[in-house]
């Protein structure tokens, strides 16, 4: 094949445009990027060629903003099975099971199209994990909208809601819980990270790498179409106002296809067929197959005829970075092949065997019985650029002082209550989890709301379990973040969102085991925001090394700005932790009248960044609450020593709105009151947001406060479970039934708008 | 009068549901069946002498989604 | 008691069935493919909830004429009991096993909540042990389960005993509030006329294990077994 060769397929057939530095730049590569891809290649490069470097050289693909700084982030623990790397992380759970993991952002298509963007993000986080042989046993996720009253946010939530339930539900993947937060920095670039827990058996657990030389390359699901072709380069890009009239390319979901193909992986992986074995999710056949190819050090040689398709007359540019959904490649043992079709074919998905592995690392395509690329597999991953971006010179926050920021004359602490409680943050996101099938599996032990972490048993994969009979261990799943304390303070905002991962789970009776994330960030080539995404990854850094909460995958999604207005920063913590025996399990609510009811950890009464001074005074101000790791690990063990010797009877993390709404979450969800003996009147008692802090609910206090624990660590005694109502010693009542209709009132008032 | 819109899936966009419609006929034994795909079909009445591009207009705000789908406007005087 | 469950592309709560009849009998039921022409001779058919052929077209529609449809149409003649539980009811009306339609919910939303059903017939074998009047709580899963009929349904049901349940709020009363997605009559299950085909939307059988929100979705299973043992 002679260069001359490979170039003459540049136009006639499909018009294809000349390579140039030019196009280099409309393709996300700039100037040193395009001369080193030319050195590399050592001619001028095919069109399909040059679409293949754009692409994996692309953010999205090569992290090449954040590669250096994710490096901090601690990843090892003995129960680690599988760190960043692969499709998903993976930790050991003991019983020969596995707990396989994974968040992924789908921020920008969701913008465009919400429902179809939400429900592919749903679909390609789900694929991640079965990829890896796991069985999808829970969906959660973060989404994060613009400010209520922007004209656009309604028909977002509205699109994103149904998107995740049209996807998820058809599954059969209970989706558990999530987060749902407004703020007016996500106008025009909201976030939605969806996050999948799977489990498999530790003998079936499949990887991408592993791949031989001269195995059958197999291409299996659904039919490669033009859908969103360049969706990684442009999940790399900035949106300018305007450009959502022209996007042809946003992808459809068809959940249909995906559970087909679900049964259909698991099927064949219960033998011993596979290889190894990629979605097509970003980059679809191209970032697959050169995953494949890298990891198992070998070539992949390709022949995109048999490549089963949708339309006519494809490009192999087209082919090769089409992101059509439901899609996967395998690399199948040599005579398994035939097997392996039937097993497709029994669930009417394509099966085709697409190309071998060779010896020589390279990316050979043929189509149209000519070759349309020739490259070198290692440069794609291994020379992909790794920038050490400027950070600006980000200053820390004044403090505050709390006593400025009192109660306003005609308001108390009860009316400060209410408004906390019914703010688009705070109030009941109901409406959205009702929409979200959150029972199918039955293996729901926790439903949203009922406690701090969504709570799902992990039952033996085969054959199903009679219920009821004995325990079983259970996941428990959270994903937090609070993005005003990382506007304040990248480092303390990035310890915090670890800590209240940490937190929620322990509350719930789990061993927090591991963690993924989403870095969702503004545009790394400015500085400021930089310094954002450096001081948010230290800080998780820090606090996962302290925590012994290892971070086992994650995505990176840059570039949230549209029009130059950056999002805030808003790295998502996905959290998994394990209960031994689900009857172990806490939930939140207040369980029966007459319980003493404890605060353990320090309140300082710290008012910076909090819902409070957001909500009352209209200020997003100070420094965000100090995290104090040692505490947080010593709380976080004591309460789940609380839980386990079965002296508490509800638990619940003190985060957004203080310790008042805290209290006022678990009157609620337990249809119970309280009486409160603290005498106090100072709102950054009540609403301050200091860290490391539980509410826990005893039938025994002499028990409990007896305790070596309570001698070390700051405990209080704050009143008694009642029949009805909140009650303050100031002389507040305040209604429980109100509080209720007053949380459950404003999102489907919102919607119903 | 009245205004027919019939919005379909733009050309090369997925129609998971003309898909599985296509496969379930394949199974009943319907053979020769090619692509199958979709769509919607909205009837309007519309004041007289409504002009066609008042029915797009609609179209494009709300009926179609023009992100992913085309439209077809029919006026029946 | 021999139960099949059947398996359409798509379905995705046969777990959750399979769990609760073994709690109650002891032993797995057999799942059973949709491209299967023999079904045996069960006890008991199940057609489970899911999204078979993704819901496209109807709910449904395309389950109803898979090859194994037709059998199961066969045992329903000759009186195997037949259970259709969400997409399974679906199954059940488009076969024309139960007559009626099921339509999108009011709300336009897919709703999932545990919600109160009233037991209208308490002597039928699915329903026996729960007996007239009974109020359990089992949760819905569903975005099409808007029961719809004519008034000559509605008085042909009324009139033979054949509506199962209905929507009603804790105390056994059947109102508009307690009706989750529009239903005529707040329909939640009816029976054919011999009482051997039940239909219903609501998902019993996630109302069976200790860590599910209630367990009084037993009481239809205990119900059947007695029935057939």
């Amino acid at each position: 094949m002679t260069n001359a060769a490979i170039q003459k397929h540049n136009h006639p057939a499909f018009n294809e445009p000349d390579v140039t530095p030019a196009l280099g730049a409309e393709h996300g590569l700039n100037e040193d990027e395009y001369n080193l891809m030319l050195s590399i290649i050592g001619r001028a490069p095919s069109f399909t060629e040059f679409g293949i470097f754009s692409v994996m050289w692309s953010e999205h693909c090569s992290y090449k903003s954040s590669r250096l700084h994710l490096k901090k982030l601690p990843t090892e623990a003995p129960w680690v099975i599988q760190g960043p790397g692969e499709n998903a992380g993976v930790i050991d759970i003991g019983d020969n099971q596995a707990a396989i993991f994974k968040m992924e952002s789908h921020n920008h298509p969701s913008f465009i199209e919400p429902y179809q963007g939400a429900a592919t993000g749903v679909g390609g986080i789900m694929r991640d994990v079965f990829t890896m042989g796991a069985r999808p046993i829970a969906n959660i996720n973060a989404l994060r909208f613009g400010s209520p009253e922007h004209p656009k946010t309604r028909h977002l939530v509205d699109g994103v809601v149904s998107g995740i339930a049209g996807y998820g539900n058809c599954m059969g993947v209970p989706t558990v819980g999530g987060e749902v937060n407004f703020h007016p920095s996500y106008n025009g670039n909201i976030l939605v990270n969806a996050m999948t827990v799977g489990i498999a058996e530790h003998d079936k657990i499949y990887y991408a790498r592993g791949a031989g030389i001269d195995q059958p390359v197999v291409y299996v699901g659904s039919k490669t179409g033009r859908d969103g072709i360049h969706g990684a380069t442009m999940a790399s890009a900035e949106f300018e106002e305007g450009v959502e009239g022209n996007r042809p390319t946003v992808q459809v979901g068809d959940p249909f296809t995906e559970k087909l193909l679900l049964e259909a992986c698991l099927e064949l992986m219960s033998g011993d067929a596979i290889i190894s074995i990629q979605d097509m999710g970003a980059a679809g056949l191209t970032s697959s197959a050169v995953e494949i190819a890298d990891k198992g050090g070998i070539g992949v040689a390709l022949d995109l005829d048999l490549v089963p398709q949708r339309e006519d007359m494809m490009s192999p540019y087209e082919l090769m970075l089409s992101e059509s959904q439901e899609r996967m490649l395998m690399i199948v043992k040599p005579g398994k092949e035939d097997m392996a079709r039937v097993i497709f074919e029994k669930w009417d998905l394509d099966f085709a065997v697409i190309g071998r592995t060779t010896k020589e690392q390279r990316l050979k395509i043929n189509m149209y019985g000519e070759c349309w690329c020739d490259i070198p597999v290692p440069p794609l991953v291994d020379d992909a650029p790794v920038y050490d971006r400027p950070q600006g010179h980000y200053p820390k926050p004044e403090s505050i002082d709390p006593i400025a920021y009192s109660i306003p004359d005609g308001s108390d602490l009860h009316s400060v209550l209410h408004t906390l409680i019914s703010c688009p943050d705070m109030a009941s996101k109901r409406w959205v989890w009702e929409q979200y099938d959150h029972l199918v599996m039955g293996e729901t032990v926790a439903e949203p709301g009922q406690a701090d972490a969504a709570i799902v048993k992990a039952p033996p994969l085969s054959p199903p379990q009679a219920g009821g009979i004995k325990g079983g261990k259970a996941l428990a799943i959270s994903s937090d973040c609070t993005p005003r304390y990382c506007q304040a303070d990248p480092f303390e905002g990035g310890k915090q969102a670890v800590a209240e991962s940490y937190r929620n789970l322990c509350a719930s009776g789990a061993r927090p085991m591991a963690v993924t994330n989403n870095l969702n960030f503004g545009n790394p080539e400015k500085p400021d925001i930089m310094s954002q995404f450096v001081g948010c990854v230290e800080g998780i850094a820090e606090a996962c090394k302290e925590l012994h909460y290892p971070v086992i995958s994650g995505n990176v999604s840059l570039y949230n700005e549209t029009s130059g207005e950056a999002i805030l920063p808003t790295p998502v913590i996905g959290g998994v932790g394990l209960i031994p025996d689900w009857k172990k399990s806490m939930s939140l609510g207040f369980k029966a009248p007459g319980e003493t009811i404890i605060l353990i950890g320090e309140t300082k009464g710290h008012l910076g960044q909090s819902l409070y001074l957001r909500e009352i005074h209209g200020l997003e101000k100070g420094p965000p609450p100090p995290v104090d790791l040692k505490a947080e690990r010593w709380h976080g063990e004591f309460v789940r020593r609380l839980i386990d010797e079965e002296l508490i009877t509800a638990a619940h993390d003190i985060s957004d709105g203080g310790l008042l709404c805290a209290l006022a979450e678990m009157a609620m969800a337990g249809n119970r009151g309280a009486t409160l003996t603290i005498e106090n009147n100072d709102p950054a008692f009540w609403f301050g947001e200091d860290q490391a802090r539980y509410i826990v609910t005893t039938k025994d206090p002499d028990a409990l406060l007896a305790l070596d624990e309570c001698k070390a660590f700051p405990v209080m005694t704050l009143g008694k479970t009642t029949e009805f109502d909140l009650n303050l010693p100031n002389g507040h009542n305040i209604s429980i039934r109100e509080l209720k209709e007053l949380s459950e009132k404003w999102l489907p008032a919102y919607m119903a708008a | 009068m009245k205004a027919t819109v019939r919005i379909m899936l733009k050309k090369g966009v997925l129609d998971p549901q003309g898909k599985a419609i296509g496969g379930a006929l394949h199974g009943l034994g319907f053979e020769g069946v090619g692509e199958v795909r979709q769509g919607k079909v909205i009837e309007l009445d519309v004041p007289d002498g409504t002009e066609e591009g008042r029915i797009r207009d609609m179209c494009e705000k709300l009926l179609a989604n023009p992100v992913i789908e085309d439209y077809k406007v029919e006026l029946e005087p | 008691m021999k139960t099949s469950i059947i398996l359409f592309p798509g379905t995705n709560r046969e777990k959750d069935m399979a769990m609760a009849l073994k709690r109650v009998t002891g032993h797995d039921p057999a799942l059973v493919w949709h491209k299967e022409t023999d079904l045996g001779t069960p006890d008991l058919i199940i057609l489970p909830g899911g999204f078979s052929y993704g819901d496209y077209l109807r709910c449904g529609a395309m389950a109803a004429h898979s090859p194994v449809m037709k059998e199961v149409i066969a045992c329903a003649e000759r009186g195997t009991r037949i259970l259709g539980v969400c997409n399974g009811f679906q199954m059940l009306i488009e076969t024309h096993l139960l007559p009626g339609a099921l339509l999108k919910n009011k709300t336009l939303k897919f709703i999932c909540k545990h919600v109160n059903l009233k037991t209208e017939n308490g002597e039928s074998e699915f329903t026996s042990k729960l007996g007239k009047g009974s109020v359990i709580n089992v949760p819905v899963a569903h975005g099409e389960g808007n029961y719809f009929a004519n008034d000559d349904i509605l008085h042909e049901l009324d009139d033979n005993d054949r509506v199962a349940f209905r929507y009603c709020d804790g105390n056994g009363a059947v109102t508009d509030e307690a009706n989750p997605n529009g239903s005529t009559a707040n329909i939640a299950g009816i029976m054919n006329k011999r009482k051997t085909i039940l239909g219903m939307m609501p998902h019993p059988e996630n109302a069976t294990q200790d860590w599910q929100d209630n367990k009084s979705g037993l009481l239809l299973f205990e119900s059947i077994v007695e029935a057939l043992a």
